[in-house]
């Protein structure tokens, strides 16, 4: 990134085989299910029929075409527009990748669901579509738990075994005020994260002192007090029974229930369909998702957000510029916390039903890897590494062709801490800083964004 | 009182410092002066307890016995014994560099230096929740920031390289830009634990000229632990000889250099020494 070179690096003719054999592989990846299979009506039912050779034609057709091209045209081409190494190819997939995916996937996050939905009530086609909706809110809610997580973990660098604390409190806080109060989730929405970071902070106390290892030891320890606090006081919390009938959330008044005074589809005027609050739920969560991000965004920007990463880099240093660390840390406590909380929230309005037994210390395990995998501090890494886990775990339920290859016994979602263990070493040592390890400075000094940019500026200046 | 706050009232004094790890008595009723607009040295072989001094200083340790006065200008003093470490930075503004570099490697240079103004802009911040409703304007107060920071790294030599990782820079530009991010908290007093240590001798020609131009220029006092004899002898107006605790001398650098005591202490009494004084 830093210099490009000019021409190619490599010979031109071991740069023109290479890019030659990416667009062959894009070609195989293309070709392969849509020419390499065919379904064929036999008596037996519907077969696929391997067509081998089309691919292999198809693919060589593509690998020597575009090395012809190669050849040809390599003088031509201004060299600034010119590809010529996978290098370049890594790094200007990346530039782009940062650049625009964010805004594609969110665009995709809130109108896909619309438009499936549409799509299903136009066509009617039978799609899984409660089973979709449902995933990607869990998907969703991982997210979030990860953004906030990564203010404690990513930003101010301490280590936090014991999130789902957090997530209870929030859940518990909710499912507690309604049942005896009668608050309403937009209500309780607030409180319950004010709550989280209250206790955020009571943890935040006891282990000002400690760093990594200790640190992870009693985070972990206060999540599992939490948890067993939740599980014996019987008379407050329910205990193993939990809690029962936490109401949903409405919208501007309007419920989602099939008959009542004030339903979503009584007002709109259309047919009443138990989609419509699974949708709802997740549009909730993808809004407070995005309040995480903004938020936790924001924050880096501030001058508390460099105080974390800095307490992050070097506590003593930070002492010596007049930094008081007790109060930015219980601050990043507090803050992660209360996302933890919100999240909680939304987690028991959504199932409507909570026990101490959503609260164990796996979830925070999983919540940890998550931040861990995507990248410490990325807010991209943990969107990519939450879909990866979480959708991976659901993909390895349905996998049950594997049962053809393993005998009728085998269930692949058992092996799901195994392939996840594995992921998790693999990520480690081929990419220890995470799947996005890159961090972006906060604030530049001259006013480009880009190394392009502030070298272009300098240009204009000599 | 600011009457009889003369010039020659000590920026720093430091009476009768005594410091105990254990049995060990690491520094022994210390008693010294660092003057206003001066550099003053703190030197002795290793082991002395010069570091711990810093320490103290600092708020790093705490002192078992002794005071440490800072008077400012005003007149008003500060003991520093009795203030927690950061709070030494922030109200009596004693800023300090680390013997091993202490940078935040992972963020930016300019970022080194914003966290150093993080008071100025936590103020300007709205404590953070004002400028995140966008209550106040967090903008302008950054952009000062930045021109600070802009005109230190200016000082050191370090503006092209102001938007690279701090841990990406070589050593002797590590060095400068940590005295320019203790610069940034605007302090009183500036200490320095061993400058000058693995620079090449262009590098160290260039810190002196530092170090001088903050004296003079920006008339704060400089307390140094150095080695290196050719910035101590150079740039030091009072040089104190620390040894096993004690101090040992104390005086101009040309009385420290011909100072038996001293002599005996780096080059022992007979033997002969690798220190060149």
């Amino acid at each position: 990134m830093k210099s490009k070179p000019s021409g190619p690096v490599s010979t031109p003719f071991s740069s023109a085989v290479a890019d030659a054999g990416i667009a062959a592989f894009i070609a195989l990846l293309l070709t392969s299910l849509v020419l390499g299979l065919r379904t064929t009506d036999t008596p037996a039912g519907l077969v696929l029929v391997p067509r081998t050779g089309l691919v292999v034609l198809a693919v060589s057709i593509v690998f020597f075409g575009r090395l012809l091209l190669n050849m040809l045209r390599g003088k031509k081409i201004p060299s600034n527009l010119r590809i010529n190494t996978l290098a370049e190819y890594h790094s200007r997939f990346f530039v782009w990748a940062r650049k625009y995916s964010g805004r594609i996937f969110l665009t995709a996050a809130f109108l896909l669901p619309l438009i499936l939905l549409l799509a299903e009530r136009q066509t009617g086609a039978r799609m899984p579509l409660r089973y979709w909706f449902d995933i990607a809110t869990l998907v969703l809610t991982y997210i979030m738990l990860g953004w906030g997580l990564n203010i404690v973990v990513g930003l101010a660098g301490l280590l936090d075994l014991g999130y789902v604390a957090f997530y209870a409190v929030g859940a518990y806080s909710y499912g507690l005020l309604a049942q005896h109060f009668g608050f309403s989730f937009w209500i309780c929405l607030p409180l319950a994260g004010l709550l989280a970071a209250f206790w955020g902070i009571i943890l935040g106390f006891p282990v000002l002192r400690l760093r990594g290892d200790y640190l992870a030891i009693v985070t972990l320890a206060f999540g599992e007090m939490i948890r067993i606090v939740l599980l014996n006081w019987y008379q407050f919390t329910g205990g193993p029974d939990g809690l029962s009938g936490i109401p949903r959330p409405d919208f501007f008044g309007l419920t989602f229930k099939r008959f009542g005074d004030h339903t979503f589809h009584g007002f709109l005027g259309i047919e009443y369909s138990s989609l419509y609050r699974i949708l709802f739920l997740y549009y909730i969560i993808l809004m407070l998702a995005l309040l995480t991000n903004a938020v936790s965004r924001r924050l880096r920007r501030l001058p508390v957000g460099r105080a974390w990463e800095a307490m992050r880099e070097d506590e003593i240093a930070c002492r010596s510029l007049g930094i008081n660390t007790v109060n930015t840390k219980l601050t990043a406590f507090a803050t992660g916390a209360m996302f933890g909380g919100f999240a909680g929230s939304f987690f028991a309005t959504r199932q409507g039903f909570i026990s101490p037994e959503s609260f164990t210390f796996i979830e925070s395990a999983i919540i940890l890897a998550i931040v861990v995998l995507g990248g410490m501090g990325s807010q991209a890494g943990i969107v990519i590494a939450s879909i990866v886990m979480i959708g991976g775990f659901e993909l390895l339920r349905n996998m049950q062709g594997l049962k053809l290859v393993f005998g009728d016994g085998f269930d692949p979602s058992l092996y799901r801490m195994l392939l996840f263990g594995m992921a998790m070493v693999a990520i480690m040592v081929w990419r220890p800083g995470g799947l996005v390890s890159a961090r972006r400075p906060t604030i530049f000094l001259t006013s480009g964004k880009t190394e392009r940019d502030k070298r272009a500026r300098k240009g204009e200046k000599q | 009182m600011s009457k009889s706050l003369s010039k020659h009232t000590p920026l720093l004094d430091v009476r009768n410092l005594t410091m105990k790890f254990g049995g060990l008595i690491a520094v022994n009723a210390l008693c010294f002066e660092a003057r206003r607009n001066e550099i003053t040295a703190i030197i002795g072989p290793n082991g002395a307890g010069k570091t711990t001094v810093f320490n103290c200083l600092t708020g790093f340790y705490k002192p078992d016995r002794g005071a440490i006065i800072l008077t400012d200008k005003d007149g008003r003093s500060h003991s520093l014994e009795r203030m927690s470490d950061f709070r030494i930075n922030n109200k009596a503004r004693v800023a300090r560099t680390f013997q091993n570099i202490r940078l935040f490697g992972g963020m930016s240079v300019l970022e080194n230096l914003l966290v150093a103004q993080h008071h100025k802009l936590m103020r300007a911040s709205g404590l953070t929740i004002g400028a995140l409703l966008g209550l106040v304007s967090y903008r302008e107060k950054e952009r000062e920031a930045v021109e600070k920071a802009s005109y230190w790294l200016e000082k050191t030599g370090l503006t092209n390289r102001a938007d690279d990782l701090a841990g990406d820079l070589p050593y002797g530009d590590q060095r400068r830009l940590e005295i320019a991010r203790a610069m940034c908290t605007e302090p009183r007093l500036l200490c320095l634990d061993e400058p000058a240590a693995g620079l090449n001798p262009g590098e160290t020609k260039i810190l002196n000229e530092l170090l001088l131009d903050i004296r003079d220029q920006q008339n704060i006092s400089i307390l140094l632990i150095e080695h290196d004899m050719s910035v101590v002898m150079e740039i030091s107006d009072h040089i104190v000889v620390l040894d096993y605790g004690c101090k040992i001398s104390e005086g101009s650098p040309e009385h420290v250099r011909n100072d038996p005591g001293v002599i005996a202490a780096y080059l022992g009494v007979e033997d002969e020494s690798e220190v060149r004084l």
